[in-house]
């Protein structure tokens, strides 16, 4: 512990006398490490929104059933054939209903599954949004709008009013603000929808929603779920859609097959109809480490560069050290710790100014028409970024100091005492 | 008699550029209280030998012993532990660290050492100064005081962990006949009040002439 600290002592000494050269070097690290720690908060914000903008608003998993033809057709079922090569031309659809069958049940069963955080049900409904002569195709879907909100942040993307609006009003519907640009409505309008029969339902407009995906925006709104069921003359057991949000995505695959098998229906999980994503995700965070990794090797080579010109100019202290009694191992620890201080002073001032820099991008205006409740650029702090850019610094400044301290160790002092 | 460094059957060879045996079966011992000077041409091995006795070079054949130990074979970090212990060095040049100041320049061993408190080291330091008539300039850097000075820190530097002999190659050979007189005074100072062995490699035949005993080397050979 003694000699550490003279050992330490020396190394300050060094380090002050020749404070040019070791802040050159310390703002290398620092430079390093602030980038790490901007390009990662940077980089996992972009990500952070841009899963979100897909991720946060789809279930993940969606039960809903699927119109398709029989998988074994009634050719199959004859013995006689079964050896054959049989081609059935003009496959139809297997004739089936839309909606769910019991599906109050099953969204019961679902919720009580600790996995589950919730499974809510939706209706989804053709129809014509009128305007004078003009009819606008649309997609009408009915929801429960607080459970939307709690469990898909279905509010994010509410532009005007809200979702209690919707939720009071029995009649009321959350239009797509393309619709609304193009047939000039305002809130407390009223609109008339025209549903698949022909018979035409007033609503009044609660509010508009905006998911910044054009070709949603222009046909989708919202309305209750018996809102929805009175546009389609159906029942109230009418459900044609449940999304299921659970605590863990991990567990969205091996859930959404088990409900495919169980139930017959068809189950999509996230993973299956989002990998563009994850790919996406994993290939920007290699883009951060590698950029960042650059940087430190070549804040690594400075601090490289500039220990060994010490321990040039050093050269007659070395031989001095080791002629009153300190080994060459105490040489060795006297280098790498000034690379250590380095690193640390540097590391430090790193994460500092990374920080700041982080606040700074994190208050500039970033407003784009596709993500309506973002205003700044987003950003990220995550403190394990902060620790692994620390350790990174040190790792990388103790090997930088390790080579030129090595050398240091095996200088032969009579050489350097004689030599003059 | 007390030795405190025996030399025996030191042989040295220079094997760059081309073998050359530069010590031939040096023997002798230096006793304690004992000022000792090494004396020859150039090239004869006088430096070469004091830096196996110092062991710093570890490069020989033959026995060494310091204080009785015997320091042949040892490892570096033992050798270490001996030079800061028992051997005392004063350089022709001056050899302080100049960012650091006289007083921590002669510390410095001492803290090695870790034997004593470092409030116990400054006041041995001051005490080593005063003994050399510079402790006035302890607070100084030691790039800011003068060649004369800067020997005498040296020389307190030596000195700092009570060592059992000093070694000196030519530490009166860059200065003026007055410091080298005044060098030589206070060696015979440490020798006769101390009872310090001093084993010194010099040129200067004035100086080795008032020494109790000279070591004539010729040719790796001592006569």
């Amino acid at each position: 512990m003694n000699s550490f600290r003279i050992i330490l002592g020396i190394s300050k000494i060094h380090l002050i006398s020749r404070i040019k050269q070791t802040s050159v070097a310390a703002v290398g690290v620092t430079f390093g490490i602030s980038a790490f720690i901007i390009l990662m908060g940077f980089m996992n914000g972009l990500n952070g929104l841009l899963d979100g903008l897909i991720l946060n608003r789809t279930p993940h998993i969606h039960i809903y059933n699927d119109i398709k033809p029989t998988e074994t057709q009634p050719i199959a079922y004859f013995k006689d054939v079964s050896e054959a090569f049989n081609v059935v031309h003009s496959v139809k659809p297997k004739q089936t209903q839309k909606k769910i069958h019991n599906a109050q049940p099953l969204i019961n069963y679902l919720n009580q599954n600790p996995k589950v955080k919730g499974a809510i049900p939706q209706v989804s409904a053709q129809g014509f949004y009128i305007s004078g002569s003009q009819q606008l195709n649309g997609m009408i879907t009915g929801i429960n709008a607080l459970a939307e909100a709690k469990l898909f942040n279905f509010d994010n993307y509410i532009t005007e009013g809200n979702v209690l609006d919707l939720k009071n009003n029995v009649n009321g519907i959350l239009l797509g603000i393309g619709v609304a640009k193009k047939m000039s409505l305002k809130i407390g309008d009223r609109i008339q929808i025209a549903n698949v029969s022909g018979e035409i339902i007033p609503l009044k407009i609660v509010g508009f929603f905006q998911s910044g995906l054009a070709e949603i925006d222009n046909a989708q709104s919202y309305v209750n779920v018996k809102t929805a069921q009175r546009i389609l003359s159906e029942s109230e057991n009418y459900i044609t859609d449940i999304n299921v949000k659970l605590y863990d995505i991990e567990d969205a695959v091996p859930m959404s097959k088990f409900i495919a098998n169980e139930f017959g229906l068809t189950a999509i999980d996230i993973k299956t109809a989002n990998a563009q994503f994850e790919t996406g995700t994993s290939v920007r965070n290699l883009i951060s480490y590698a950029v960042s990794i650059t940087l430190l090797l070549v804040a690594g080579f400075g601090i490289y560069n500039i220990l060994n010109m010490m321990i040039y100019e050093k050269m007659n202290d070395i031989a001095i050290l080791k002629a009153t009694g300190f080994s060459g191992n105490d040489v060795k620890r006297i280098f790498i710790s000034q690379a250590v201080i380095i690193g640390i002073v540097g590391g430090v001032l790193g994460l500092i100014l990374g920080y700041l820099v982080s606040r700074l991008i994190d208050n500039i205006p970033f407003e784009t028409e596709a993500i309506p409740n973002i205003t700044t650029y987003p950003v990220v702090y995550n403190y394990v970024h902060y620790i692994i850019a620390m350790l990174f610094a040190m790792i990388s400044t103790f090997i930088a100091g390790y080579l030129p301290a090595q050398k240091a160790k095996n200088i032969d002092p009579v050489e350097i005492i004689r030599g003059q | 008699m007390n030795t405190i460094l025996e030399a025996k059957n030191i042989n040295k060879y220079f094997r760059d550029p081309v073998l050359f045996h530069v010590l031939k079966d040096i023997s002798f011992n230096v006793i304690k209280g004992e000022f000792v000077s090494i004396m020859g041409k150039s090239g004869c091995g006088k430096s070469t030998l004091l830096y196996i006795l110092s062991t710093m070079d570890t490069d020989y054949d033959g026995e060494l012993y310091i204080d009785g130990e015997l320091t042949s074979g040892k490892t570096n970090n033992e050798l270490a532990f001996i030079r800061n212990k028992h051997i005392g060095f004063v350089f022709q040049f001056h050899y302080l660290l100049p960012e650091f100041t006289v007083l921590e320049n002669v510390m410095l061993p001492a803290k090695k050492l870790g034997e004593k408190s470092f409030e116990e080291i400054e006041h041995d330091a001051i005490e080593k100064l005063k003994l050399l008539h510079i402790d006035d300039q302890a607070l100084k850097l030691a790039s800011r005081i003068s060649g004369g000075q800067k020997q005498r820190v040296s020389i307190a530097r030596a000195l700092i962990n009570n060592p059992s002999i000093i070694m000196g190659d030519e530490p009166t050979g860059n200065l003026d006949s007055k410091n080298a007189e005044n060098v030589f005074n206070i060696f015979q100072e440490l020798s006769h009040q101390q009872n310090l062995s001093l084993l010194i490699v010099t040129h200067d035949e004035e100086f080795a002439n008032k020494t109790d005993r000279i070591i004539m080397m010729e040719d790796g050979h001592i006569i």
